[in-house]
């Protein structure tokens, strides 16, 4: 079965338990009065939730036929060619945003920021730290700048220990 | 509506919002020219800088001229390195592309800017005309028929998504609209879908989602394909930026009928920059004389003036349906309404009488936006195309900063980072697997309207009834089952004449 089938049936299961929670759980929370509405919280869901179930259902059983063969266009990455992509760079790139989401409360903007792009650099093959880190603190004290000054937004930017 | 125009011009040529326009342009000309990140994902990133600014028409002058810039960027991109940053200008590069590498660079790009110029003005005085025209018809909608016009709008969309299966645009719209029901709603204050967590009480964040969806995914792309990034052709000199007055006279009516037809079809929903500028090039290249249609692919320059104009007339037209419906036809439409829903404005046909500033204005900056690209950006061109030689090692961690720090900046919590993360590797995937995911985004942003728009007729009604009750409901959910269908139903017959099947008729 391709990916793109397999998806579908994700979102199938995802729909079904989301019609579930319509039909079945939603409306035990609703109030009298509300009752005599035409219209209830769960109405547009319902619906939804049986459409959504009918198309991803057209797709796993692969009901409709597309029209144009995909591998035409070179600008698409086909998953099937996948394993010669560079995906160990683009994983840990998305676990060093993982990491910068956790850090940048507790280390502060400056420091999580600096370390962000500079191993996210390295990650790509960047070798050249002494440009790499002073470009990296110029950026990150410019944006602090604007996010804090210019927008008005709160950053901590220094580690918690220290203010 | 003199009025209003002053109105906005008074309100457009602010120092401010002169500024803005400038600064928009300037910037979307420097992204869009990075090959891979097109104008949405630009828009996405600009979009918590603009909200943050408070004021709507500024905000919306700031990302208009963001939009513009980054298609007069991907043309500038696909024209130097026949590598288009935008799908919009691909058919630039057609014949953009071989003129660079006959040594006219600079020429081709002064084409490129004037077509955008007059593509873009053409289209800002059809929307000055059309946008107060469509707006009064839509006052008398109710909103049982708005209801039925943004399903109409929506399967339009899904219907051109343009992969060709109906149904998975269908499915991702369908996805988006669930997501939108998640939190409380405006019409019933009790929680749906939170699954009891407190940070999707106020639903998801339309800004994390914008990144996530586009942003992102073009970020990890740039990663696993090092072609992407790296430059395909070598950047020739720029150099004598002239054209010849023979050629200003060959392209002159191209960029007449282009900017009309380019409008119109950025007009429909769905339909936008990109489907304008391929049929922009394929009917000047079917109705030019036979010795001009050989030129086309090789340098003509017609096939490069015809898709430039068409697309950004297309992207002056699709504000129609923005301005007067609030309805947006395509991804960056909707970025920018869900921009002005942020800014508590709401879009649609009592915008011109309730916020004439707003309106005129983002009309006449438009005008403006195009003015500055010609003067101020093509004799820049030469210095901002230094640009692409940014190193990918540098480049891409920056992009992946930037979409972090614009999803924290729109809810200032960090939780909202690690929702990003999520959906953006569900993008990615889903792009693997071609799921096109402006549907997606489209379908998140209208979906309370669209609630909204349901449960009051459902409530005037008293049920079901609203359907039948007015002829024009019931038309639009007929041409908008017949958008979804026929298409299925056509590649299904072509599928089966390939089989050596007969058809019924």
């Amino acid at each position: 079965m391709a990916l793109d089938r397999w998806i579908a049936l994700i979102i199938l299961g995802i729909t079904c338990a989301y019609g579930y929670a319509a039909f079945f759980t939603m409306d035990q929370l609703l109030p009298p009065f509300m009752q005599r509405n035409p219209i209830w919280p769960s109405t547009f869901p319902k619906v939804l939730s049986i459409l959504a179930i009918i198309t991803s259902l057209i797709i796993v059983l692969g009901l409709e036929k597309s029209d144009k063969p995909r591998d035409e266009d070179p600008s698409m990455i086909v998953y099937r060619k996948l394993a010669g992509y560079d995906l160990k760079s683009a994983g840990l790139l998305l676990a060093l945003m993982v990491l910068y989401a956790l850090a940048l409360r507790p280390a502060g903007f400056l420091l999580s920021t600096v370390g962000f792009i500079t191993i996210g650099a390295m990650i790509l093959g960047e070798r050249k730290l002494h440009y790499l880190i002073p470009i990296a603190a110029v950026a990150a004290g410019v944006v602090w700048y604007l996010v804090e000054g210019v927008l008005g937004i709160f950053l901590r930017p220094l580690p918690f220990f220290l203010g | 509506m003199l009025e209003g125009l002053l109105i906005g011009l008074s309100t457009a040529f602010s120092i401010q919002n002169l500024l803005m326009v400038i600064g928009g342009c300037l910037i979307g000309t420097f992204i869009g020219m990075l090959p891979g990140l097109g104008p949405m994902s630009i828009i996405a990133i600009m979009i918590p800088v603009a909200i943050s600014m408070g004021d709507p028409s500024a905000a919306l002058i700031l990302l208009a001229g963001v939009y513009y810039g980054a298609i007069f960027g991907g043309s500038t991109s696909s024209i130097l390195l026949n590598a288009p940053g935008v799908a919009g200008t691909v058919a630039s590069s057609f014949d953009g592309y071989p003129m660079a590498r006959k040594g006219q660079a600079g020429k081709a790009l002064t084409i490129a800017a004037i077509a955008s110029f007059l593509g873009g003005t053409v289209g800002a005085i059809l929307l000055m005309i059309f946008a107060p025209m469509l707006s009064s018809v839509a006052l008398l909608f109710h909103s049982a028929e708005y209801f039925a016009l943004m399903v109409v709008g929506l399967s339009a969309i899904a219907a051109f998504a343009g992969t060709g299966q109906v149904a998975k645009a269908i499915l991702m719209t369908l996805v988006g609209l669930m997501m939108a029901t998640v939190g409380e709603g405006a019409l019933f204050n009790m929680p749906r879908f939170t699954m009891g967590m407190m940070d999707l009480q106020s639903g998801f964040s339309f800004i994390t989602l914008a990144m996530a969806m586009f942003a992102l995914p073009e970020a990890l792309y740039l990663v696993m394909d090092r072609k992407r990034s790296s430059p395909g052709g070598e950047t020739g000199k720029i150099e004598n930026l002239r054209i010849s007055r023979s050629e200003a006279k060959a392209i002159a009516p191209v960029i007449g009928r282009q900017s009309v037809q380019g409008f119109f079809i950025g007009v429909l929903p769905g339909a936008g920059a990109t489907i304008a500028s391929f049929l922009g090039y394929a009917v000047e290249r079917n109705i030019a004389k036979e010795e001009e249609q050989k030129e086309f692919g090789q340098g003509s320059v017609k096939g490069l003036a015809a898709p430039e104009t068409a697309n950004n007339a297309a992207c002056t037209g699709s504000f129609v349906p923005l301005l007067t419906l609030g309805i947006p036809g395509s991804g960056t439409t909707a970025i920018l309404l869900g921009a002005l829903i942020a800014l508590n404005v709401t879009p649609g046909p009592r915008l011109m009488t309730e916020s004439p500033d707003i309106f005129w204005a983002v009309i006449i900056s438009m005008y403006i936006g195009n003015l500055v690209l010609l003067v101020l950006n093509l004799p820049l061109i030469p210095y901002i195309a230094k640009v692409l030689t940014i190193p990918r090692n540098y480049l891409i961690p920056f992009i992946l900063f930037f979409t972090l720090m614009g999803a924290y900046i729109g809810q200032n919590n960090a939780t909202e980072l690690l929702i990003l993360v999520g959906l953006g590797i569900c993008a990615t995937i889903l792009r693997f697997a071609d799921y096109p995911l402006a549907p997606l985004l489209i379908g998140f942003i209208l979906g309370s309207m669209l609630e909204d728009n349901f449960s009051r007729s459902m409530q005037l009604a008293d049920g079901w009834g609203f359907i039948l009750d007015r002829p024009m409901t019931l038309g639009l959910l007929i041409i908008a089952a017949l958008l979804v269908l026929i298409p299925s139903y056509r590649a299904r017959r072509a599928k089966a004449r390939q089989a050596g099947v007969a058809d019924g008729d």
